[in-house]
Order: structure tokens, then C-alpha cells, then sequence
């Protein structure tokens, strides 16, 4: 019996697509994927480390997707929840994507593709609130800024959204978690990192970065966000459901609250 | 412009305009090509929620509170002793842009107190939407509210600028519209409507043969009725939704249980409580409806012309029909298995992909997401379920034995025993 192994990569997505590549290219019996940065060595598994190839990726990208685009979704967004072990449950995913059956990824009485569809869903829905929940604050040189902290790594997600709705103002969205954030100077987006000596929540203290009028509109959208409530109806449990306590320090309208 | 009055304003015309529900903001597609500002071509986004739970999704106020009307149940009416303002046109035109630009919202609903006349208020309504489109390049959304009594021309002008155009019914019976708003003919809520459903038809018609056609009210249209101000039955909201939905096309119907506003014997008083949950049990009766393939007069009929306030509607149809049951899961018809309690349409679609690949058991179900509580006595699947023969009451006893409910107080008689 061949021996199994622990591949390792540089943590990128395509690296781990080249992973995948190899271990079906040379039929390596696979223990475990590690990012380099953690790497556990396993007893009785021989590591070997392995260089992204983007043109490997691209193989293994455009097979899976001619699979079915509902399963390279799933995998990218799970790929993305930065879940423990989450590349030896995809390596599993993808074996099983391109086994004899059919539409595998829809068999739902499998563990391991039920597990994956509900990771891709958490992470669909994180990518959705953060959607929802950037709060733009304009910069006295005229950018939209924005701090975000999402559980997930989302940022490469939601780029498009942001792109094709504010086409014509210069935005930035900080990932101060993840240390990196996307710029868009009204032409293209651009992956950024920035030295940030402070964290600009949407707190009550005024920064001297932001325009005047910025605060007005906050203030503006404080009182909105009051009025439109109907205190006969009230229901925290609700609202805290929806508006998790943990995004509100970006939240203008919770900031008093926070 | 002084931010302090622009605060003011807003205080006065967001509390009036926060009784219209609508918060819904997706079904257009205008997309951003003009490199503008929005884009509405995705699913909606709920930006924030209220601490009543609502979803803010749009910027919702009227343009002025000023109404020459003497609507009962409404808190802008003329007889009422509130404060009143006005925005102007570049007022709302700013608070948009500037809300929009920070992500605070999808987009703008606007309406408005009729003052002077319907046409002259909703010349004012598409002049803040054309403004938006033409100036300031804004694709984000617009809601315009219809103006009961506005003329064709003007329906038509706004349908070109606004994603959804909307008149509130208000009162579901014609009768209680008599009784509660005097001043208003049912004909002048029903002829906007009218005109819009036959606009968007025409669009859709045209639209095939020349593809530059203008777009017409994407989102379509929608309306309101008000719970619980005139004692109408649930079978009467009901059927009159059903009217509204055949006969106009609408997208949604909207249902809000009456928030006491004004001291007037033909309304429920000040303090009596919201019927909250009897409105969850008519969205619950809607979605039935228009997603599950049930037909209005399974549900409500003369023999149960209201709905269970305990249960939900589908678990009441399901404990009266208990001879179309067990359903198996395993080869049932997709529409019979979206008629199990506890099973919605995400459940019902996984299902329908996994029994494919296997017969599916308890085990498989619950992963899957089935609220087993309320669908196993309803079901038959492949492990082996001794269930006796149980009667209706018995079941509907067991499933609110092994479930909560937040609103369960309010009807549960568990301690009337000591009282």
C-alpha cells in the first residue's frame, strides 16, 4: 500500500487547486492539505511541499466547473469560511464530484456534501450582510471609506457588488482582521494594504480624516433609524438576530448602543 | 441647506410614513451602465433592522404630511393635531444620493399626504423620481406610492422613473372603507392600479419586438391592508388579497395589523395591542399561496372563515385533511411534499434531489433541516415508524406539547386551571 501524505501550500486558493492537481495526477493517497503557515506533522505521513501553478488551478477550476457551476460556488466559498480542515473536506468533495455518479454534489444524504452546501451557505450569507452592514464614511480627500471584520474572508466576494453600484465615487473597504482591503479610484479595484494607526468604527468620538458634513449625515441617518421604529411592536430578540451584536461598532446607527 | 430643520423634517415625515410595510427592493433590473450611482439589478438588501425587527431597506418618508383628507386610521389625517413639514424636491433628492453613496440603503420610497389635489401631490412624487434618474444618474430604487385619484398620464410618467409604483387598499372591505374614510371612493384606488397593470403589460408585449422600449415599473406593483381596525374576518383579508393579486397582478400584498393612532369609537383604542400574530398567520397564508400551490378556499372557507391563531395554517389544512396523509417522502408528487407541515420549499427541493441517489430515512431528514417535530406525523419515509393511528386533536396536543412559541402566552389557557 502507498504510503499517505500531507501536502503542503501557501494558503491561496489556487495553491490549493494545484494540491488537488497533483494528488490526482500522481494518485498520491492523501492525509491531510496544510496551509504552510500551520502545519501539523502528521506521524506516519511524509509532508511535501507544494508550489501554486496557476495553470494546474485552472485545470483543476475548469473541470470541477464543467461539473457543475453550483459546485465550484460551493467550493470557493468553502474554501473562503477558513474553516479547520476544510481542505481535506473538499479534497473528499472533489473525489467525489468526479466519481462515476452523476450530480454528486446533490446527493444531500451525504455527509460530506451536505456539510460543504452548508458552509458555502454561511459564507453566502456572510457575503450578503457584509452587503448590508459596510457603513461608508467620506474621507476629507473624497474617499468612501469603510472598515469591515466579517467571520469570513469575503472581501474577493463582494467586490463585484460594490464595483457595479458605486461606479462613479472612490471607495476603500478595510478588511482589519485580515490586514488587506479593496480600493477603487472610478476605474478598476485594486487589492491594498494599509498601515492603519487607528480603527475607524463609526464611533461617537469624531476623527479629523472625515468631512464635517459626514457626521451630519450620520446623524441624519441616527434619527432616520429612530424614527422609523414603531415602539408598539418593539422586539429585540429580532433585531438582534438580524443585526448581530458583533457588526455593530461599524454600525452608525448602533453606535450609542455599542 | 441647515441640517438642524433637514433633521427636524425627517423626524416628523419618517414617523408618519413608517405604518407602510413595504420594505422590499429587489425584482428590477436596472443595471448601472451609464456609470452612475446603483445598480438594482441583484436581490434586495436589508441594510439595517429596527429594533421592532423591520428591515430598512429604503429611505421610507413622505414628502409633507399636509393631507386634505380625514382617513380614521390614519395619523396624518387632517383632523389630527400633529406637526406638520414639507421636504422640497432637492431636499429628498439629497438625503438619497447622500444616504445611498454610504450604504445605508437600497434605495427611496416616497410618499405623501394629499395636499391641494391627488394630481398635483403625485406631479410632485415622479418630480423627486425624475429628478433622481435624469440629473443625478441614480439607479438605485425608487418606490412611488400611486396617489389614490391621479390621472392616467401621470401613472404612466411615473412608472418610467420608479422600479415599484404601489396604492394602499388599506381597508379590505368596501364597506369599511365607507365607514372609516368617507372622503375616498373605492373606484379612485383601484383606477391607478389599473392603469399600472395594463402599462406593464403593454411594456412586456413591446418589449419583445423592440428592446429599447422605456422600462416600466420593473418591480411591479403592490399594496397594504390594514388588521384588525374594522373586526373584517381573516377569509375576507384573505379572498380580497386573492381579488388583488388575479385582478391587478400585484407582486405583493402587505399586511399590517393595526397600530392604534387615533381616539375615534370606530377604531380599537389607544393601548390595545397589535394583532402581530394574527398578521404572521396571513403572511403565512400568502406564502401558501403563492408558493406552495395551495388555492385561497383550501385554507379559509364558510366553515373556517379565520384562521388558527395556535397553529399554522398549513398544519390546521393538514389536521382537517388528516385522509391525505401519511405522505411518503420517498415518492410523493414534489407539490404533495410542499403540503407536509414542517416542510418548506428549501426541505422540499433537497429532498427531491436526494432521494435520487437513496431512499432517505429520520436521520437523513433532519440533517437535511425537516421540522421533524411537526412533518413525522405526517410522513412515512424508510425507517420503520410504528405510529399508531392518532386523531387530530391528539396530534395538534402533541406538537404544541414539544414546541414553543413566543407568542404562546397569549393564547395558551395552561393556568387557567388556578385562576
Amino acid at each position: 500500500m502507498r504510503e499517505a501524505k500531507i501536502l503542503i501550500y501557501d494558503g491561496s486558493f489556487n495553491g490549493f487547486l494545484t494540491c488537488v492537481f497533483k494528488a490526482f495526477d500522481e494518485r498520491i493517497q492523501i492525509a491531510d492539505i496544510q496551509k504552510n503557515s500551520d502545519v501539523q506533522r502528521g506521524l506516519f505521513s511524509e509532508t511535501e511541499i507544494v508550489f501554486t501553478e496557476m495553470d494546474k488551478a485552472k485545470r483543476v477550476w475548469s473541470g470541477i466547473e464543467k461539473k457543475s457551476n453550483i459546485a465550484i460556488k460551493n467550493i470557493y466559498f468553502t474554501f473562503l469560511s477558513e474553516t479547520k480542515n476544510r481542505e481535506l473536506l473538499l479534497y473528499r468533495y472533489i473525489q467525489k464530484l468526479f466519481s462515476k455518479t452523476e450530480f454528486m454534489h446533490l446527493n444531500f444524504s451525504d455527509d460530506t456534501v451536505l456539510r460543504i452546501s452548508q458552509l458555502a451557505k454561511s459564507v453566502g450569507r456572510e457575503k450578503h450582510r457584509m452587503e448590508a452592514f459596510v457603513r461608508f464614511q467620506l474621507t476629507k480627500d473624497s474617499i468612501y471609506f469603510a472598515n469591515i471584520e466579517p467571520d469570513f474572508d469575503v472581501l474577493p466576494l463582494i467586490s463585484k457588488h460594490f464595483r457595479s453600484r458605486y461606479a462613479d465615487q472612490q471607495w476603500l473597504i478595510y478588511d482589519v482582521k485580515r490586514k488587506y482591503g479593496l480600493f477603487y479610484d472610478l476605474n478598476s479595484v485594486e487589492i491594498i494594504t494599509l498601515d492603519l494607526n487607528e480603527i475607524h468604527t463609526n464611533s461617537i468620538n469624531k476623527s479629523s480624516a472625515f468631512t464635517n458634513a459626514e457626521y451630519d449625515y450620520q446623524d441624519l441617518w441616527n434619527n432616520y433609524f429612530k424614527s422609523t421604529n414603531i415602539k408598539s411592536r418593539i422586539n429585540l430578540k429580532l433585531h438582534n438576530q438580524h443585526v448581530p451584536k458583533r457588526y455593530w461598532k461599524y454600525l452608525s446607527e448602533k453606535k450609542e448602543a455599542v | 441647506m441647515s441640517f438642524e430643520r433637514i433633521k427636524e423634517k425627517l423626524n416628523i415625515l419618517v414617523d408618519a410614513a413608517k405604518y407602510d410595510v413595504s420594505c422590499s427592493s429587489s425584482g428590477s433590473k436596472r443595471t448601472n451602465t451609464n456609470k452612475g450611482l446603483g445598480d438594482s439589478s441583484g436581490m434586495g438588501i436589508c441594510h439595517t433592522y429596527t429594533e421592532d425587527g423591520r428591515c430598512v431597506s429604503l429611505l421610507k418618508i413622505l414628502l409633507t404630511n399636509h393631507c386634505i383628507f380625514d382617513c380614521a386610521y390614519c395619523v396624518t389625517r387632517k383632523s389630527n393635531d400633529i406637526k406638520r413639514a414639507g421636504f422640497k424636491i432637492q431636499e429628498v433628492v439629497d438625503l438619497t444620493i447622500n444616504f445611498y453613496r454610504r450604504n445605508y440603503i437600497e434605495g427611496l420610497f416616497l410618499s405623501s399626504g394629499i395636499f391641494k389635489s391627488a394630481d398635483y401631490t403625485m406631479e410632485r412624487l415622479v418630480a423627486v423620481a425624475k429628478k433622481l434618474r435624469l440629473e443625478e444618474k441614480f439607479n438605485g430604487y425608487i418606490h412611488l406610492k400611486s396617489i389614490p385619484g391621479a390621472s392616467d398620464e401621470l401613472m404612466r410618467e411615473a412608472g418610467l422613473y420608479a422600479d415599484r409604483l404601489s396604492v394602499n387598499i388599506e381597508v379590505p372591505t368596501i364597506s369599511g372603507l365607507k365607514l372609516l374614510a368617507p372622503d375616498k371612493k373605492h373606484e379612485d384606488f383601484t383606477k391607478p392600479m389599473l392603469k399600472v397593470k395594463n402599462e406593464i403589460i403593454q411594456y412586456q408585449a413591446e418589449k419583445k419586438i423592440i428592446k429599447s422600449t422605456p422600462k416600466y415599473a420593473l418591480a411591479g406593483q403592490s399594496t397594504q391592508m390594514i388588521i384588525g381596525a374594522t373586526g373584517e374576518s381573516d377569509k375576507d383579508i384573505m379572498y380580497s388579497a386573492v381579488h388583488y393579486y388575479k385582478n391587478y397582478n400585484m407582486k405583493r400584498v402587505y399586511y399590517s395589523g393595526y397600530v392604534p393612532v387615533a381616539d375615534d369609537v370606530r377604531l380599537p383604542a389607544f393601548g390595545s395591542q397589535v394583532p402581530m400574530l394574527r398578521e404572521n398567520r396571513l403572511y403565512q397564508t400568502d406564502w401558501l399561496l403563492r408558493f406552495y400551490g395551495f388555492s385561497v378556499q383550501e385554507i379559509l372557507n364558510e366553515k373556517h372563515p379565520n384562521l388558527d391563531i395556535d397553529i399554522d395554517p398549513k398544519l390546521g389544512w393538514a389536521l382537517r385533511n388528516l385522509n391525505d396523509f401519511p405522505i411518503d417522502v420517498n415518492t410523493a408528487e414534489p407539490r404533495m411534499l410542499a403540503r407536509i407541515p414542517g416542510l418548506g420549499m428549501y426541505s422540499v427541493n433537497k429532498i427531491i434531489q436526494a432521494r435520487k441517489f437513496r431512499r432517505l430515512n429520520w436521520e437523513h431528514l433532519k440533517k437535511i433541516g425537516v421540522a421533524l417535530n411537526r412533518a413525522k406525523y405526517f410522513m412515512v419515509c424508510d425507517t420503520n415508524n410504528s405510529q399508531k393511528d392518532l386523531q387530530a386533536s391528539q396530534i395538534k396536543g402533541l406538537i404544541l406539547q414539544n414546541s414553543q412559541g413566543k407568542f404562546r402566552n397569549q393564547y395558551s389557557n395552561q393556568l387557567s386551571l388556578f385562576n
